[in-house]
């Protein structure tokens, strides 16, 4: 039997010696951790498409929601999250490009990569705060409960508000004054609070004001929730042209308390059902901290990188670690845009 | 005092410029194909409306694109595709019993509910 143990010794079997799968311990247990935070992220996922299955009012719409581009305004139905995903792609693929110079020790070429995907981090983690800003903040229009009870969202080129001529005199403002300052957030506080009855707005102060307003284009109504006129079947949903601006400006005017909605926090949400701001505020939430953290862990790396603590050991096991969770928060973005904005 | 009993790295660690030109073509070639899938993504997204009789086949579309996506990410970029069998089953197994029972059970509770909220509302 000598023989035998001569021929088994320690190369061939473990012995403490080789790791398992021929990884490294922490390569490995990168690995599992992803594997359970796939599971968390597969749980949300999971947890919003049940509350989609099971709501009874009509979901928002990807392309309904999201439609604003920076610089340009409205009308640009997803081409804004498809440049961030696009960007989330492109330092992916910035990632894996420096582990491929790490396994040639190539410790300049590892550097510029990790530059380059530490800034579409950033690139990525800005336009998620700039998503989340249009998404709070809402559109011009808002969500608007029509007469007979329907609800509706508002598309169209909100004209622009020129001035307050003050009717009325109040505490601050005389008769005759022209206000020209902070129209819209005004405009759009008093509506929701029904202070604009008939046309007449009634400013803080106290004092009435008469409204100067352009104009709007291609206003329409698509109606989210039946009321006892206008259903939000699939054929009649939309209401176009004068209908829609009459019934649109009757409930704005109207001079009773939230009839409209502006953008969507954790207690109204003009986009649809309340569930969906709370689910888009987690998820997306949840997957931009991961992404920020994501960026601070590569920039603790590359400062190693820079420093030539892993040329030092003589590889640079380190990035490709860093990459794995780089490329995990790239893969739950794959999975976050199309349940969110795509169907 | 260093240890000399532990392998720290994986044996496949280090190539030449040959094999990294190699490396980085596929590299190269999977992010056109990422960005096309995400570019078709997008318009059908934005030209087919969720009205139209075509959608629920749009949406699988999307199912499927989504998975490609994911499987090249995983396989590619993050190696999977390179590693041992058995490393690769260790991870993806146990992931897809978990998942997808539970969207199997999420859905139809869901159904479930949906059936009796409709009742009484």
């Amino acid at each position: 039997m000598a023989g035998h143990t001569a021929a088994l010794d320690s190369k061939t079997l473990w012995g403490g010696k080789i790791s398992p799968f021929s990884t490294s311990y922490g390569k490995l247990m990168m690995w599992f951790f992803l594997v359970s935070d796939a599971l968390s992220f597969g749980g949300l996922l999971i947890s919003y498409g049940f509350t989609r299955h099971d709501c009874l009012e009509a979901w928002p719409i990807g392309e309904e929601t999201f439609n604003s581009m920076p610089f340009l305004g409205h009308g640009y139905p997803l081409l804004y999250v498809a440049l961030m995903t696009f960007i989330l792609i492109i330092s992916s693929v910035t990632m894996v490009l420096a582990v491929e110079a790490g396994h040639r020790m190539d410790r300049k070429g590892v550097t510029n990569w990790m530059i380059a995907t530490i800034i579409g981090g950033f690139f990525f983690v800005g336009s998620q705060g700039w998503e989340w800003y249009h998404f709070i903040h809402g559109s011009e229009f808002g969500k608007i409960e029509l007469a007979d009870g329907s609800v509706a969202i508002v598309k169209g080129h909100f004209g622009e508000i020129k001035n307050f001529t003050v009717t009325k005199p109040g505490n601050h403002h005389k008769e005759g004054d022209v206000i020209k300052e902070d129209l819209m957030h005004t405009f759009q506080h008093a509506a929701a609070a029904g202070h604009i009855n008939n046309g007449i707005i009634t400013l803080h102060d106290g004092s009435e004001a008469s409204i100067t307003k352009e104009k709007d284009h291609e206003l329409t109504l698509i109606v989210k929730k039946s009321g006892k006129l206008n259903k939000a079947s699939k054929a009649k949903r939309k209401i176009t042209g004068v209908k829609a601006e009459k019934l649109y400006y009757e409930a704005l005017y109207s001079g009773e308390a939230n009839r409209v909605i502006y953008g969507a926090n954790l207690k109204q949400n003009e986009y649809g059902p309340q569930q969906y701001a709370q689910f888009f505020f987690f998820i997306t939430g949840f997957h931009g901290f991961h992404v920020f953290s994501g960026v601070i862990i590569n920039i603790i790396i590359c400062l190693g990188v820079v420093a030539g603590t892993y040329h030092k050991r003589g590889h640079y096991e380190m990035v490709e670690k860093t990459g794995l969770y780089w490329h995990f928060v790239d893969l739950v973005w794959v999975f976050v845009f199309t349940f969110f904005y795509l169907i | 005092m260093e240890r000399d009993d532990l392998i720290e790295y994986s044996l496949d660690t280090h190539h030449n410029e040959e094999k990294g030109k190699e490396i980085r073509k596929k590299i190269y070639k999977v992010t056109i194909l990422l960005t096309l899938v995400t570019v078709i993504e997008v318009v059908l997204g934005a030209v087919i409306k969720q009205d139209a009789s075509i959608w629920p086949l749009i949406k699988w579309t999307f199912l499927v694109l989504t998975l490609l996506k994911a499987g090249y990410i995983v396989m590619v970029f993050m190696h999977l595709g390179d590693e041992r069998k058995w490393l690769r089953y260790v991870i993806l197994v146990p992931y897809f019993i978990f998942i997808l029972y539970l969207i199997f059970i999420a859905l139809w509770e869901a159904t479930a509910i949906k059936s009796v909220l409709t009742y009484f509302s």
